[in-house]
């Protein structure tokens, strides 16, 4: 047991929080469980932003931006991506094996679509 | 010789009930220790050598082979997108007012879903509840705008082999239509058992689970809606 312990507090120590907060201060036990989240104002704030852009992205649908348009909509679409990934399934706030894990999954998906991509593509003759 | 070997059982035996005591003494050490540390007998049994709950552990995993899924779906549709007749494709077929109004409903019901945690970390049941009711019933709507998308759809000419364009869009969106159905299942199973206070262990964290699936179709639809019905092929 000791050594689980022991386990347990070298990898909050190894792994420190982003925002000034160090990880398993809440409970040293357990490198994943800290409960410093965003209040229930801020939740709805972070809402009301996301809908906000989804709106921005809507009309940039319907209007000619020229050369900006791709890149405007892929922007708006990793923004809301990383918002609702980082703060309401609260990466940001929990331990970084998580965020590695999810996205080994996630550069591995894009892999695969560069993948498809070059071989449909590129290279079908 | 006989009592040789008599003193070799006898220590063997001995080693052995040592061991197990040990043992017993270590996991009662264990338990005492996470009593003091706030947390559930069942919580502490649930957390790797890590320090990490096994739980979240299994469901980010999860989550990171589902990103694998869906880029394999979406690949497919990016690639065929451009593969169909000349009468039925995006351009006649997208309604986007309609689908932008179903991407804002699912949108909210992350925030109802991020709220509902946000109860149960604060061990407030109603609210909790509650939450998890609007986020089911907003997930219910966004599922009822989709079957009726399909079925007007279809009306108009767009069946599932028509075309490449038509089985890759209806495959990508049909998974993540069956993905929020699931989630609107788990939603109703989870009110249940806290309703009925069968959630042994920290509730929070189950609920937080449930939370985790749901922010990730709403995530998986953020890319749909701009990459499907956005961005013109």
């Amino acid at each position: 047991m000791t050594d689980v312990n022991t386990s347990a507090a070298s990898t909050d120590d190894a792994v420190p929080a982003e925002g000034g907060v160090t990880e398993g201060v809440a409970h040293p036990e357990h490198a994943d469980d800290h409960h410093d989240h965003p209040s229930d104002s801020r939740y709805i704030v972070i809402a009301l932003i996301l809908a906000i852009v989804t709106a921005a992205e809507v009309v940039a649908s319907y209007i000619d931006l020229g050369w900006a348009f791709l890149p405007a909509l892929l922007g708006m679409m990793a923004f809301k991506f990383i918002v609702v990934v980082r703060l309401f399934m609260h990466l940001k706030f929990d331990n970084r094996v998580f965020s590695w894990l999810f996205f080994t999954g996630l550069i591995l998906a894009l892999f695969v679509y560069l993948v498809a991509l070059f071989t449909f593509r590129f290279f079908d003759s | 010789m006989s009592d040789t070997k008599d003193d070799i059982v006898g220590e063997t035996v001995a080693d052995a009930v040592e061991i197990v005591k040990d043992h017993t003494d270590d996991v009662h050490d264990h338990d005492v220790h996470a009593g003091d540390e706030g947390h559930d007998d069942h919580d502490a049994g649930h957390h790797s050598s890590l320090g990490l709950s096994n739980m979240k552990l299994a469901m980010w995993l999860f989550l990171g082979s589902e990103c694998l899924l869906f880029g394999g779906l979406i690949s497919t549709y990016m690639l065929y997108r451009n593969r169909h007749s000349e009468d039925v494709g995006p351009d006649q077929l997208w309604d986007i007012p309609f689908t932008s109004a179903s991407s804002f409903v699912l949108l909210m019901s992350s925030l109802t879903m991020v709220l509902a945690v946000s109860a149960a970390n604060r061990k407030d049941d109603r609210n909790t509840n509650l939450w998890l009711i609007v986020t089911a019933t907003l997930g219910g709507l966004f599922v009822a705008g989709q079957v009726y998308e399909f079925t007007t759809f279809y009306r108009e000419g767009l069946g599932y082999t028509e075309s490449l364009f038509a089985s890759s869009f209806y495959t990508l969106t049909g998974f993540h239509g069956v993905h929020v159905s699931i989630g609107i299942i788990m939603l109703i199973a989870t009110m249940g058992m806290v309703a009925k206070n069968k959630i042994s262990g920290d509730k929070a964290e189950t609920i937080e689970m449930v939370g985790l699936y749901w922010h990730f179709v709403d995530v998986v639809w953020i890319i749909i809606f701009t990459l499907v019905y956005l961005i013109p092929a």
